[in-house]
């Protein structure tokens, strides 16, 4: 049962296989036909195409942001009085670990690593599929049952997990969190571990050794960068992870003694353990994210990205550095060595400051199209400009000190989150077409843009200022001050906003579903998946053109413009 | 190939380096160790892809003038389809529901993956036929 492909038959006009079903369906309207005879549901759960387990892992992820969301929404509507009782005290720390636990886990880095990457990275290399085909298909597997294992908590008789979404050392053990929910958090997150290291392997396989002829690394799109970069940190962070999670569940079930108090135990070594993972964790949601709107903006500013390998260097910068940084969550420990976390820090905020000012260089002077994905990317800069600049005065110590486990934080970390978000929007409304043939509806995304960015602004705000004053996170009731309540409740009206925005998202694609075909190119854009059909045939590709610079299509569309030389020396070879 | 190995080997240069800052001034050792198993993931498949690079002429994926026709020929096998990655999953989400609702459950999970993992390699070997 495999396919033989020659890549010379890539150049010629006609495939080597009878392809010619394959042009006008996404994979769930069951209408995707494989040449192998299966269909619908069997075809569904026996596919090894990149692209329908891309598009599998874009609706599952989607649909975690909408759940992740609910439980937000109820959240903000705890908050919106000083003493609510819409739900009790353990319900509230359901819902937030919960929220956290979906968004995180469940969401952001499935969609960054697993959804568009799995279905563009290949594409954009000129490659006919991922290189471990059914190890992809064993990654959305796991992610897929991780996420229902997770939320099954909710139906055990102790509820789900309740100890916040980093599980810390004593209050995850089995005296302070006895139920089953805690038990499925940590299955699930094996799961889902293994699903991301599969994906990292995968990733990094499939650009070392499967691009086009003439696709140097120097060549490659940014978001194929990015992506190549959060494949090495998946695999340098996750089984930190994933081992970390085993010796919770010794601990709780078999008296290993590793977390506890006492008998030899280190309690802190879990938050060592989780925030390995977890700074570089914030990286591999990060990254993709930036490699999507760095495709985006230069398509609709009509320039060629600004800087090219500067951005590289910032990536590879931020990736090098990001292993270094874990415990500036764990400076009010009073256990590290704060002024190593906090030098490592601040100079993170160097390459990521590079990469903004390089997508305001590239927007600089050019003809600039305000599509929605140009909108939402242009969101997503300034949204996380602010995130990353509230992140600067968290590592600092005095003031992290100061404001740790208070609402600033929550706000820090939201401006950086729904900064993804609002990337992730972009880079959905700029491959749906490819990925379906079909365009996005503009005029509810427009409107779905202003709803999700100013929701999102007036959604933090108020956090930093309740987060200065003294308002501690993860709690369900708060003093009663006038102020604090005035602040949540413009709080949680950005919170519907964003929660509003998402429904008008389902409803564009309901609205635009099959109504404004796309085209190959329609936004006359760079990179190689813009070259072939949307959505692209089985194995991707019915010809090649030649690869000559780091725009391929662009080239190819446009003879006369000169091509852009990147890197040719990066070899060594030929020269 | 030598680009890929000198992006492993320098971050796992960096690494290392860090981890011995790190080690002589915090005397920490979870994060010293787990830094030094960042080190090691740079320099192992670092090293590897060096050793190759040295030894083979540039893929013409490496080379800026490559034409498509130097790509020429089979470059992998792609399984069209199979159902035991499915299978494979199943098998992991009941054993790692056995955790929880009892060991009885790691049964079907573990033959459920002791299949897969069987099919899966049977067919990799009849593999080539379409
Ligand atoms: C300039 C770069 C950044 C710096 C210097 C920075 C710094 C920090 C610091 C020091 C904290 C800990 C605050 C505390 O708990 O007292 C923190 C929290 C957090 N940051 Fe950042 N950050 C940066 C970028 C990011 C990015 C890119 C993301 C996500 C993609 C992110 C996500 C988070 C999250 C989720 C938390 C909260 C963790 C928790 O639940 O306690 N940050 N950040
Ligand atoms: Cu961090």
């Amino acid at each position: 049962m495999t396919d033989l492909l020659e890549p010379s038959s890539l150049s010629a006009d006609s495939h080597g296989h009878s392809d010619a079903d394959h042009n006008s369906a996404s994979p769930h309207d069951g209408a995707h036909h494989e040449h192998h005879g299966a269909t619908g549901i069997l075809n569904w759960l026996t596919s090894t195409d990149h692209k329908v387990i891309g598009m599998s892992y874009t609706i599952t992820s989607v649909a975690m942001l909408v759940i992740g969301g609910a439980f937000a929404m109820v959240i903000r509507a705890q908050l919106v009085a000083p003493n609510n009782h819409l739900v009790n005290f353990s319900q509230y720390n359901e819902l937030f670990t919960m929220h956290g636990s979906v968004m995180i886990y469940l969401f952001a880095g499935p969609f960054a690593f697993g959804a568009l990457a799995n279905f563009i990275v290949p594409i954009q290399i000129g490659a006919p599929d991922m290189a471990f085909p059914r190890l992809n298909a064993l990654s959305y597997w796991l992610y897929l049952t991780g996420s229902i294992t997770m939320l099954l908590g909710f139906f055990t008789a102790g509820g789900a997990a309740n100890f916040g979404w980093v599980a810390y050392a004593p209050l995850s053990d089995i005296i302070n969190s006895p139920g089953a929910g805690a038990d499925l958090w940590i299955g699930a997150l094996l799961l889902t571990g293994f699903s991301a290291i599969f994906t990292g392997v995968n990733l990094t396989a499939t650009i070392f050794y499967l691009r086009a002829p003439g696709m140097t690394l120097f060549r490659m799109p940014i978001f194929t960068w990015n992506l190549l970069v959060t494949g090495i940190l998946i695999l340098l962070a996750f089984p930190v992870l994933t081992a970390g999670l085993i010796m919770l569940f010794c601990d709780r079930h078999f008296q290993t003694h590793i977390y506890t108090q006492h008998l030899g135990g280190v309690p802190v070594l879990w938050q060592h353990i989780f925030w390995f993972w977890g700074h570089p964790e914030v990286y591999i949601l990060a990254l993709p994210f930036f490699g999507m709107v760095t495709e985006i903006i230069p398509v609709f500013s009509k320039k060629p990205v600004f800087g090219y390998k500067g951005m590289v260097f910032a990536t590879l910068t931020i990736a090098a550095l990001s292993l270094g940084v874990w415990a500036h969550h764990m400076f009010t420990t009073g256990v590290v060595l704060l002024p190593f976390f906090s030098i490592m820090s601040l100079l993170i905020a160097v390459p990521t400051g590079i990469k903004i000012f390089n997508w305001i260089g590239t927007m600089w002077r050019g003809q600039i199209w305000f599509s929605t994905a140009m909108l939402m990317s242009i969101g997503f800069v300034v949204t996380f400009l602010i995130g990353g600049l509230t992140g600067i005065y968290l590592a600092s110590p005095p003031l992290d000190f100061f404001a740790h486990d208070t609402y600033f934080v929550v706000a820090h970390f939201h401006s950086v989150v729904m900064a993804l978000v609002l990337g992730g929007m972009a880079g959905l409304y700029y491959w749906a077409p490819k990925m379906t043939g079909y365009l996005l509806n503009e005029r509810i995304g427009k409107f779905q843009f202003w709803l999700l960015f100013i929701g999102t602004q007036l959604l933090t705000f108020p956090q930093y200022v309740l987060g200065l004053q003294g308002m501690p996170r993860r709690i369900a009731q708060y003093i009663l001050d006038p102020g604090w309540q005035t602040l949540n409740i413009w709080s949680s009206v950005g919170g519907f906003m964003i929660g509003f925005s998402t429904l008008l998202f389902v409803v564009n694609l309901w609205v635009s579903w099959k109504k404004y075909p796309a085209g190959d190119n329609p936004w006359d854009a760079h990179t190689l998946e813009w070259y072939t059909t949307s959505p692209p045939p089985h194995h991707n590709f019915y010809r090649l053109p030649q690869i000559r610079s780091e725009r391929p299509t662009w080239d190819a569309n446009h003879p006369d413009s000169k091509a852009l030389v990147h890197g040719h020396n990066e070899d060594g070879a030929g020269h | 190939m030598r680009v890929e190995a000198r992006i492993l080997l320098l971050l796992g240069a960096f690494f290392g380096a860090m981890c011995v800052v790190y080690w002589f001034w915090g005397h920490e050792d979870a994060g010293s160790i787990m830094m030094l198993g960042g080190t090691l993931l740079g320099f192992l498949p670092g090293t590897y892809y060096y050793y190759w690079s040295r030894r083979m002429t540039p893929r013409p994926e490496d080379r800026s003038d490559a034409t498509l026709e130097e790509g020429a020929g089979v470059i992998a096998t792609f399984p069209g389809s199979s159902i035991f990655p499915f299978l494979l999953g199943m098998g992991a989400f009941l054993s790692v529901l056995s955790m929880v609702f009892g060991v009885w459950l790691a049964i079907p999970g573990v033959g459920l993956i002791l299949w897969a993992l069987l099919g899966a390699t049977a067919e990799s070997r009849r593999g080539g036929v379409h």
